[in-house]
């Protein structure tokens, strides 16, 4: 720890309580980043659960061909919860509230930049997410079109459906305020002394997130409100009958929907340039060329999406032009895998929790992103369009990416959050758990996809039935053993052992130079931005 | 220059004035906004005009399937056969019918061969009046290839067609006749298939 900056401010950070209400009201009306920052990753850890809960729904239903539990509707609808309440629901809100607790923190800013609209994004979640999850108890039930909402059939949809678009309203609502705060804090509330080239990764993939956030939400928002109006206003934006073209709502939402994957990719990536450089005792490597491919990444995110629309009789000059725009992105991408395989090259490493998930992270990833390359390549997205390789892809980079990411930050600052250590044996028991049941889950959906077994259907044919049964197995081992994160997290709140400000040897940051747990109030008065705590 | 960066001896050069940087950061971020929301919705105008610019995608495909779903306006189809006296007794099942242009049309053709040999025979096509014969458009018909019937052998066959939306409006009778020519031994063109349908 830095004495002499902390010397500076140690005098106001004695208040670890806040001044406002207490009780609920304390969080209803809190605008302090570290508060916010808990209910979001509170908020995202419960409808984690709830999307998990309904994954073990399918994976039931798919132990054995026929139909077993749930009618295809029900099926239907449960498969569409589970995109939107994991995408939307989960790992969306867990990394923005990553961004609350730590951002301002990282750059040495007391909060962020508006607070009060801060507690705005978050208290819209929670509406959000019942609108969401009851729509299953309307008549005709929730909408069972698939995360991606294409007409006509969401069109034909009961009332469900209008829940769903009014839910992605507020969610999209919510993310457009946490991004201009992000945003706000990040380029006109850091440290003295830090400039933007000096910032730490997690800020920078932030940055970039919450401009695809601000430029591809409004475009997902004019998508659902288009169906809205087809629904029940008469317009035929996507109706045939009417004169419209359903291909045209594909291409809205797929022009939000790839940036989408990258605003969920992004901040994971960004939590893994901390985690692995703490525990290889090393600088990351080649900092300059992170920043620069985050930015080719979030750019080229956007005139790439129609490599999701390759049967949909776009011609072969498009399918081309997507085909390479597509693969060009392995390209920063790669960039950043070999940085972070190059920052542990010779390094002092260790291998606590935090590092385990962000190696677990990097290997799944890269499996992921190579079967994106793949399925990037029109000849054969032909074939596998819409099968369980699909499934598999996606589930590589979403959760072995996203959520081990997440994990990886969790295990990593939970120290710094709650002023205990977490119980290494538990953690480590819930790494290799993950590992293991996360593989047993997905790989087998690699076969299943060649051999032809289409996503979204409850029901295939006999000689799919062993690979999905070795898949079910996986999913809810895998589900259960996420239950252990909660017993880690009550022990490091209630007990254990003290957490030093800088529990970990080789992070650097601001972050670490405030108390473990961080007191309320941090950096009231910036503090000088020491090279030392530098990333670069 | 700043009351909120009071650190001693940093600098702040990189970073504006908090409230009104932040306010300035706001403006842009909205601009961004707008600007996304305007962009989706011209998004129907917008890849309209691409379509048809470009070429690239046929955007009025779905109007024109419907279109082509519409029943079209009825004709009077009359059948007529006849054979070169080879001893196939050849005639239609149903003689004369009305259907609505663009509809899939199915009729039977009956043939009886009366000779105690085997025949081979080519069924060739006319139209009346001639020139609706390009608008008669055959899915399947026994005339596509060569028959061959064996000693007394009846068979019923099908002739599938579809007539032309585009048919000339003054068309309001079209007659289909079939003329059966025997083959010569010598000039059988593929190996004689058995008879399937005996009935």
């Amino acid at each position: 720890m830095q004495a002499t900056q902390h010397a500076g401010h140690a005098g106001h950070d004695d208040d670890s309580h806040s001044h406002g209400p207490t009780g609920l009201m304390r969080w209803i009306t809190t605008t302090n980043h570290k508060d916010i920052g808990t209910m979001y990753l509170w908020f995202s850890f419960v409808m984690f659960l709830v999307g998990g809960a309904m994954s073990l729904v399918i994976r039931a239903e798919l132990l054995s061909p026929g139909l077993q539990y749930v009618s295809p509707e029900f099926y239907n609808q449960m498969l569409t919860l589970h995109a939107l309440i994991m995408v939307f629901g989960a790992i969306m809100p867990a990394f923005v509230g990553f961004a609350n607790w730590m951002i301002p923190l990282m750059i040495g800013a007391p909060d962020m930049a508006f607070a009060r609209m801060n507690n705005w994004s978050f208290w819209l979640l929670p509406p959000a997410a019942i609108l969401l999850t009851s729509s299953i108890f309307v008549p005709g039930g929730a909408a069972g079109t698939g995360w991606t909402l294409y007409p006509p059939l969401s069109i034909q949809m009961g009332m469900g459906m209008d829940m769903a678009i009014f839910a992605v309203h507020i969610l999209g609502m919510s993310s457009i305020m946490g991004s201009i705060n992000i945003i706000t804090t990040i380029l006109n509330m850091r440290a003295p002394g830090m400039t933007l080239m000096k910032m730490p990764m997690f800020c920078w993939t932030w940055l970039v997130t919450a401009f695809l956030l601000i430029a591809s939400m409004p475009i997902l928002a004019g998508a659902v409100t288009m169906l809205l109006t087809d629904r029940h206003f008469g317009t035929s934006f996507f109706n045939a009958a009417g004169g419209g073209d359903p291909v045209l709502f594909q291409h809205i939402f797929w022009f939000f929907g790839h940036p989408e994957v990258y605003i969920i990719a992004l901040p994971a990536f960004g939590v893994v340039s901390h985690v692995i450089p703490a525990f290889s005792r090393k600088h990351l490597f080649g900092y300059t060329s992170m920043v620069y491919a985050i930015a080719a990444i979030g750019l080229i995110s956007f005139f790439v999406w129609a490599h999701h629309m390759y049967v949909t009789g776009i011609p072969l000059t498009g399918q081309l032009y997507f085909m390479y725009a597509t693969m060009l992105i392995a390209i920063p991408t790669g960039v950043k895998v070999f940085n972070w395989v190059t920052t542990m090259w010779r390094g002092s490493l260790s291998f606590e929790t935090p590092m385990l998930f962000a190696l677990g992270f990097l290997v799944l990833f890269t499996i992921g992103g190579l079967t994106g390359l793949v399925l990037a390549m029109t000849a054969v997205d032909i074939q596998l369009q819409d099968t369980y390789y699909v499934v598999a892809h996606f589930h590589y980079v979403m959760v072995a990416g996203a959520l081990f990411s997440a994990y990886a930050g969790l295990y990593f600052w939970l120290p710094k959050w709650t002023g205990h250590m977490y119980n290494e044996g538990l953690g480590k028991l819930h790494f290799w758990l993950s590992m293991i049941f996360f593989n047993i889950a997905f790989f087998p959906q690699h076969f299943l996809g060649l051999a032809g077994m289409p996503r979204r259907i409850p029901d295939y044919a006999q000689q799919f039935a062993d690979f999905n049964q070795i898949s079910t197995i996986g999913s809810f081992g895998f589900g259960i053993s996420q239950l252990l994160v909660l017993v880690v997290v009550f022990k490091a709140i209630k007990g254990g052992a003290k957490a030093e400000a800088r529990p970990w040897d080789g992070a650097r940051g601001l972050e670490w130079t405030v108390p473990s747990p961080a007191p309320h109030h941090t950096f009231e008065d910036p503090p000088a931005f020491d090279p030392a705590e530098a990333h670069a | 220059m700043n009351p909120d960066f009071s650190a001693a001896g940093a600098t702040t050069a990189h970073l504006l004035p908090r409230a009104t940087g932040n306010r300035r950061i706001v403006a842009g971020l909205l601009v961004v906004i707008v600007g996304s929301l305007v962009f989706v919705a011209v998004q129907p105008r917008l890849y309209k005009a691409f379509c048809e610019w470009t070429g690239l995608y046929d955007i009025d495909r779905a109007e024109r399937v419907a279109e082509s779903l519409l029943p079209g306006r009825p004709v009077a189809l009359e059948f007529d056969a006849n054979s070169h006296g080879n001893g196939l007794r050849f005639r239609p099942e149903t003689t004369s019918l009305t259907a609505n242009t663009g509809e899939i049309v199915h009729v039977v053709y009956r043939v009886e061969n009366t000779r105690n040999t085997t025949v081979i025979g080519q069924a060739v096509p006319s139209y009346g009046p001639q020139h609706a014969g390009g608008y008669v458009k055959k899915l399947d018909c026994f005339c596509f290839k060569q028959q061959t019937f064996a000693p007394h052998e009846v068979r019923e066959m099908p002739v599938v067609f579809v007539l032309d939306k585009k048919l000339p409006e003054d068309v309001n009778t079209v007659t289909l006749s079939y003329t059966f020519f025997e083959v010569p031994a010598g000039s059988v063109k593929s190996p004689a298939t058995p008879a399937e349908n005996q009935t």
